[in-house]
């Protein structure tokens, strides 16, 4: 053994050659294997996934002056997704073509908000958070109104809105407007 | 013949293994005399641990971590599997056991003086573990696939959304896509059970290893501080007259192990399995969200604090709180171990305490939320409608006018009561109606109800002016009767 240990001392390159080496596979199998796990847990956000234009129905399911519930499907669902590929917002029909379609997500914490007609408000059951019917922050913590769907109307007088993501803070559903208080 | 070939295995065995050189002295380790039953809450927490893993690995056995399947195979666990609602009731529990049994432990080994030299090391690692549990607890709660799961992967999403710049890009690593849904469950599911617990265990080898190498601290003497130019050598000292661990001491430890298996499985039995609760259907939005107890301080404070000090509690809070505890041993290292001898550390256990335990209730009652039915299930007290002025002619009943009555119904049908309670009951995120009349005067009332203000949106459009005058025709009338009405300092003038 000591013996052994001996010769390669006698030989200190080779000996050197062979430690950079090892260090050298080394950092190369790890590089190897890294890279495509890494991009593997990241993928999401490699391959991103646009909002898509979302059916709500027609037009005249919506009668001028009501803020309704309504349900469709998430586009980016899976088969496996069960209840959860269910998603909802809320139309307003503010007159003849102009509409608001809001997230129910709370711009608090996202929290589901309900809507009380009578009283015109939408509230959150979290921490509170209240809106006025065109969205806008009524009182509790929100630092914002309700997030906004881009809508538009087909040929065929369909609503559709795009959508498809969670909406927070910082990627709301649309970009606000210029002039327009977010 | 029995014991003789036992007894040559076991020498088999003993000679490749070498047990009686690395177990045994490990066992048989001296540990200081004096350590007494404050020393039992780390091993319970352990024993505890080791319940997690058995039934989380028999839970793993059933449950589905798939949308479409996970609740019902929650439901089926609870209804028909066999035993399946014990050991999703003991997984439970055992895990509220847990936290609160780290706790107990971290807060002993605080006040004793314990994370000072040698031993800082020991308490980081435990820093670790907690960091590790309090996960545990959230993503035990996500794999809980109901509504509650739901919009808690919502709102941690929504927090995590407040990053800046690449808010959105964590947003979307944490659910795994752009919206809550398979991939959210399934890297909940990897991380509660393959990534975090692989963690957890090791560094609980870590930090047992040097609980081991650095041993247990001797319990504390006022006046007799830790120098560590000298402390080795005394602690050293203090060992030739110590005791064995295995079983001179660990008796204690396993009697209150006992008692801990005892006490879960107990609580288990009896209060049985905890949810799920509601379908996980984001579309029925009646839903009342509410995080599991450990975290309710923090969903309370979430209401409480001023808007603009949200971001800091979400992001930066954390952070700062785990540090703290990291920079703990280094801050004060030496010195006195005794709490007797440090007020300051012993305040700052009861100041946390008593913020934890306040927070909690309050998010508990979570009085800042309205209560969505109230409006229409909460109706007027019948006393506010109809009274008897004087109880010796109980036959002579003063009534509200067709108009005041018409106010009473304005007011639950605007969705008043979801903020504001009548005798209590109703919403208390906005004050009591019950003698609003002794506060404010019939402009004030108006002015209220139009304008808003004060956390109270306007409803000056939603109301026509005929309500106005009837609500606060009503309101008018909300008073004890032998009190006057408020009115205003320009009435009061000569």
């Amino acid at each position: 053994m000591a013996e052994a240990c001996e010769k390669t001392a006698e030989n200190p390159t080779r000996r050197r050659i062979l430690e950079w080496t090892a260090i050298g596979l080394g950092i190369i199998s790890t590089l190897v294997l890294a890279i495509p796990i890494l991009s593997y847990l990241v993928g999401m956000l490699i391959r991103r996934q646009p909002d898509e234009w979302i059916d709500l129905g027609p037009v005249k399911k919506f009668p001028v002056g009501q803020t309704l519930l309504v349900e469709f499907l998430n586009p980016k669902a899976q088969p496996w997704d069960g209840l959860t590929q269910k998603a909802s917002a809320y139309v307003r029909h503010v007159q003849a073509e102009k509409f608001q379609v809001f997230a129910i997500n709370c711009a608090h914490l996202g929290c589901p908000v309900s809507w009380f007609p009578a009283s015109g408000l939408f509230m959150c059951p979290c921490h509170g958070g209240v809106y006025y019917e065109d969205g806008s922050h009524a009182s509790g913590p929100p630092p914002r109104g309700l997030f906004e769907y881009d809508y538009q109307i087909t040929a065929q007088g369909t609503l559709q809105i795009k959508g498809g993501h969670l909406p927070t803070l910082q990627d709301p559903m649309r970009k606000p407007r210029p002039g327009e208080k977010a | 013949m029995m014991r003789r070939w036992l007894w040559s295995t076991g020498a088999w065995l003993e000679h490749r293994l070498g047990l009686k050189d690395s177990v045994w002295p490990m066992m048989r380790h001296p540990v200081p005399r004096g350590a007494n039953w404050w020393y039992v809450f780390g091993s319970a927490t352990m024993t505890l641990l080791i319940i997690q893993i058995v039934t989380g690995i028999c839970l793993a056995l059933v449950y589905v971590p798939s949308p479409d399947q996970a609740f019902e195979s929650l439901e089926y666990l609870n209804y028909h599997q066999y035993m399946g609602w014990f050991l999703r009731a003991l997984h439970y529990w055992a895990a509220t056991g847990m936290v609160c049994m780290l706790f107990v432990h971290l807060t002993q080994v605080f006040l004793f003086g314990a994370f000072k030299y040698p031993r800082e090391l020991t308490w980081i690692v435990g820093v670790g573990l907690l960091a590790c549990t309090l996960f545990m607890g959230f993503s035990g709660q996500v794999l809980r696939w109901d509504q509650d799961a739901y919009w808690g992967v919502g709102v941690g999403a929504s927090m995590a959304g407040r990053v800046p710049i690449i808010g959105p890009q964590v947003v979307e690593l944490l659910l795994g896509g752009t919206q809550i849904g398979a991939p959210t469950l399934s890297r909940f599911f990897a991380l509660h059970v393959f990534v975090v617990p692989g963690l957890l265990i090791s560094l609980l080898v870590l930090h047992l290893y040097l609980v081991l190498r650095k041993g247990i601290s001797e319990p504390p003497v006022p006046g007799k501080p830790v120098d560590p130019k000298t402390y080795e050598a005394e602690y050293e000292e203090k060992l030739k007259g110590g005791e064995p661990f295995f079983p001179d001491s660990m008796w204690r430890d396993a009697i209150f192990s006992f008692l801990t298996i005892l006490v879960a499985v107990g609580v288990a039995a009896y209060l049985g399995p905890y949810g799920p609760r509601s379908v996980p259907d984001p579309t029925l939005i009646q839903a009342n969200p509410r995080p599991d107890w450990y975290f309710l301080w923090l969903f309370a404070l979430l209401a409480l604090s001023p808007p603009e000090a949200e971001t800091f509690i979400m992001l930066v809070l954390p952070v700062l709180l785990f540090g703290i505890l990291i920079v703990i041993p280094f801050v004060s290292n030496t010195g006195e171990r005794s709490w007797r001898r440090r007020p300051i550390a012993v305040l700052s256990v009861i100041s946390v305490f008593v913020t934890f335990v306040v927070l909690t209730y309050l998010g508990f009652t979570s009085p800042w939320s309205p209560e969505m039915e109230a409006w229409s299930a909460t109706t007027v007290p019948e006393n506010m409608i109809q009274w008897t002025p004087d109880l010796k002619k109980p036959e002579d009943k003063h009534t509200l006018s067709p108009v005041q009555l018409q106010g009473a119904v304005v007011l639950q049908n605007k969705n008043c009561r979801n903020c504001h309670a009548l005798d209590g009951k109703g919403g208390h995120r906005g004050p009591d109606l019950t003698d609003v009349a002794t506060r404010l005067t019939r402009d004030e009332l108006i002015r209220q109800v139009i304008q808003g203000g004060g956390n109270m949106p306007a409803y000056g459009k939603q109301l026509k002016p005929a309500e106005v005058d009837a609500l606060v025709d009503f309101l008018g009338t909300l008073r004890p009767k032998d009190q006057p009405g408020a009115r205003s300092s320009a009435s009061l003038s000569p």
